[in-house]
C-alpha cells in the first residue's frame, strides 16, 4: 500500500490552476471558518444592530423622515464590509507576520496576489450574509420601506463598490506589510472618521461638496450614496452625484485599486524583504 | 506608603499603560490619534442633527445627545483599558504569568492599566465640549457649571467603570481572544439603553427598564446636569429626582457593582487559575 503511495504521481498545479486553487484555499476559511465561530455572530450581526437602533432613535427623537432610519440601516449594514475590510484584509498580513505565518505564505509556491484575492473573496462572501442579516433584521425592526426603480443598477452599484472596496483593502494589505505594532492603531483610527467621511448615517452630500468629493476615494462613500439614491423614495433628491456618474467612477477606482494592489503588492514585498520585516515581530 | 503593593501595582501599571498606549509614534501624533476618533463620533451626530433640524444647536435636545455621546467615550475606554490588559498581557506580551507571580494587587493593577485610557479620553472629551461650545454655540457657561457635582460624578462613574472593566477581565481571563474588543462590544451594546444620544422616553417601553437597571444612565443624566441643568428640566425621563437623589442612586450602585465585581473577578481567577489558563495563548 505504502509502495503504490510512493509511487503515485501528485497532480501539481501551476499557473492559473495553482492561483484559482490558492484564491478557493484562502477563501475557504473565511467562509466557513467564520460560521463555525459562533461568537463572531453576535459580535459582526447584534453589535452592529444595536448601533444602529441606536442612530435610527437619535433620527426619531429629533423628527427626521422616514427615510433617514433606511438610511441608517443601510449605512449599519455596510460598515460589516468596512470592518471586514480593515481588520480582515488592510492588516491581515499583519496579522499573519505577528504569528508567524507570513513567511510561510512567501515561501510557498502559491502567489501572494492569491492568497489577498482569496480573503478579499472569502470575506466577501462571509460579510455577505452578516451584512444580509443587518438589512433583513433592521427592515423588520424599524419597518423601513423600500422603493427600488431600477433593480439592475442597484445590483451593478453594489458589485462595483464591493470589487473597489476590496481592491482597496488588498492595496493597503500590502502597505501594511511595511508596518509594525503601529499598524493596530492605523487600522483602529480607520473606523468613526471613515463612518463620518463616508456618510454611514447620513446622506453624503450633507459634508459638503469638496469634503464629499475627496471621501468619494473611499469605495463605499459613492456605492453608499447610489444605493439610497436607487433604494429610497427621497434619495435621488439627497444625493451627492447622479447615479451614472458614481457607476462610472466606481468602476474607475476598482480598476485602479486593483491596479495599484499589484503594482504595490510586488513593490512592497520586495522592500519588505530587504529591510528583513518580513519575520519582524516587534512587540 | 509607596511602598504598599496596593498603590505600587496602580502606579506602575498606570506607567506601563501609558508607554504602551503612546510610544508606538511621537507625541504629536499620539495626541491627533487620541482625539480624532471621538472628535469624528461626535461629527458624525453633528451632521446627523444638522440635516434634520436645520443647525439648531442651541437647543436642549443638541446639549443632551452632544454631551452624552462625549462622556459615552469613557466606557469604552476605561472598561476597555481595564479588560484588555489581560488579552494585551496573556497573548501579546506573554508576562500575565509573570505579573502573577509577582506581589501585586491583580485587581488594582488592571485598574491601572485602564489610566491610559482614561487621561487620553478626558482629553479628547474636552476638546469635544470646547468644540460644541466654541464652534457650535452650545448653551454651556463656566459660572453655571456645578463643580462640585461635575467632580464627584466623574470621580464616582470612572470608578463604576473601572468596576464594569474589571468583570469584564474576570471573563476575559476564561476566553479565547477575540477579534472584538470585550470593552468595546459591551459599551457598544449598552449605548441604546442608557440614553447616551437620545432621551430615554424615545426607546419602546419595553426596552426602558434596561436602562434603568443601568447606572451608566444615572452616570451620564448627572454629567449633562452639572454642565447644563437647564437640560435635565427640559426631558420628563429624571425629572421626578433631585441631583443628590440621582447621585446616592449611583452611589449605592457603584458599591454594589464593586462587590459584585470583586465577586465575579476572584471566581473567574480562580477557575483560570485551575484550567491553566494564566499563560494561555488562543492565537485568534
Amino acid at each position: 500500500m505504502s509502495t503504490v503511495m510512493a509511487t503515485t504521481p501528485i497532480h501539481k498545479n501551476s499557473g492559473w490552476r495553482l492561483f484559482l486553487q490558492t484564491v478557493i484555499g484562502r477563501a475557504y476559511p473565511r467562509v466557513i471558518g467564520q460560521q463555525r465561530e459562533k461568537s463572531w455572530m453576535i459580535f459582526e450581526v447584534l453589535l452592529p444592530l444595536i448601533n444602529v437602533a441606536a442612530y435610527v432613535y437619535v433620527y426619531r427623537a429629533i423628527g427626521a423622515p422616514e427615510d433617514y432610519v433606511g438610511f441608517v440601516v443601510i449605512g449599519g449594514a455596510m460598515i460589516a464590509f468596512w470592518m471586514n475590510v480593515l481588520w480582515s484584509m488592510s492588516s491581515q498580513l499583519y496579522w499573519e507576520k505577528e504569528q508567524g505565518n507570513l513567511a510561510l505564505y512567501i515561501i510557498s509556491p502559491a502567489p501572494l496576489m492569491a492568497i489577498l484575492l482569496g480573503m478579499a473573496v472569502g470575506g466577501m462572501i462571509a460579510t455577505l450574509l452578516r451584512a444580509s442579516a443587518i438589512i433583513a433584521l433592521g427592515t423588520w425592526l424599524f419597518n423601513v420601506r423600500y422603493v427600488v426603480m431600477n433593480p439592475w443598477q442597484l445590483l451593478a452599484v453594489f458589485v462595483l463598490t464591493m470589487v473597489a472596496l476590496y481592491g482597496l483593502g488588498m492595496m493597503t494589505a500590502s502597505v501594511f506589510l511595511l508596518f509594525s505594532r503601529e499598524a493596530w492603531h492605523y487600522v483602529n483610527l480607520a473606523m468613526e472618521p471613515v463612518y463620518l467621511l463616508s456618510g454611514f448615517y447620513f446622506p453624503l452630500k450633507n459634508l459638503g461638496f469638496w469634503i464629499a468629493l475627496g471621501a468619494s476615494i473611499i469605495p463605499l462613500s459613492l456605492g453608499l450614496d447610489a444605493m439610497r439614491q436607487l433604494a429610497f423614495r427621497s434619495g435621488p433628491s439627497l444625493g451627492f452625484l447622479s447615479v451614472p456618474l458614481e457607476i462610472g467612477v466606481l468602476a474607475v477606482l476598482s480598476v485602479v485599486f486593483l491596479v495599484a494592489a499589484r503594482w504595490l503588492l510586488k513593490t512592497l514585498e520586495r522592500l519588505a524583504r530587504e529591510e528583513a520585516r518580513l519575520t519582524e515581530n516587534r512587540r | 506608603m509607596l511602598r504598599s503593593p496596593a498603590i505600587r501595582s496602580f502606579r506602575m501599571a498606570a506607567w506601563l499603560g501609558w508607554q504602551i498606549e503612546s510610544n508606538w509614534t511621537d507625541p504629536f501624533l499620539f495626541a491627533i490619534y487620541s482625539i480624532i476618533k471621538p472628535l469624528a463620533a461626535a461629527g458624525i451626530l453633528v451632521i446627523m442633527y444638522r440635516v434634520v433640524t436645520q443647525q439648531a444647536f442651541d437647543t436642549p435636545v443638541f446639549a443632551y445627545l452632544y454631551l452624552g455621546n462625549a462622556f459615552y467615550q469613557y466606557v469604552s475606554a476605561v472598561t476597555t483599558g481595564v479588560s484588555w490588559a489581560v488579552i494585551d498581557d496573556r497573548e501579546h506580551y506573554r508576562t500575565l504569568k509573570y505579573i502573577y507571580v509577582a506581589p501585586l494587587n491583580i485587581p488594582l493593577y488592571l485598574f491601572g492599566r485602564g489610566v491610559a485610557r482614561f487621561l487620553t479620553t478626558t482629553f479628547a472629551v474636552l476638546i469635544i465640549i470646547l468644540f460644541g461650545v466654541g464652534y457650535l454655540k452650545m448653551p454651556l457657561a463656566l459660572n453655571t457649571i456645578q463643580w462640585p457635582l461635575l467632580i464627584v460624578s466623574l470621580v464616582l462613574g470612572t470608578l463604576m467603570l473601572g468596576l464594569v472593566g474589571l468583570i469584564l477581565a474576570g471573563i476575559t481571563l476564561l476566553t479565547a481572544r477575540h477579534s472584538y474588543y470585550i470593552g468595546d462590544a459591551v459599551a457598544g451594546a449598552l449605548f441604546l439603553f442608557t440614553g447616551a444620544i437620545f432621551p430615554l422616553d424615545v426607546l419602546p417601553s419595553y426596552l426602558r427598564p434596561v436602562g434603568y437597571a443601568l447606572p451608566i444612565t444615572y452616570w451620564l443624566e448627572l454629567m449633562r446636569r452639572a454642565l447644563v441643568g437647564r437640560v435635565a428640566q427640559a426631558f420628563p425621563t429624571f425629572s421626578t429626582l433631585s441631583d443628590g437623589q440621582l447621585l446616592a442612586l449611583l452611589a449605592v450602585m457603584t458599591l454594589a457593582l464593586g462587590i459584585i465585581s470583586l465577586v465575579v473577578f476572584r471566581w473567574c481567577e480562580r477557575l483560570a487559575r485551575e484550567r491553566g489558563l494564566i499563560d494561555y495563548t488562543s492565537n485568534y
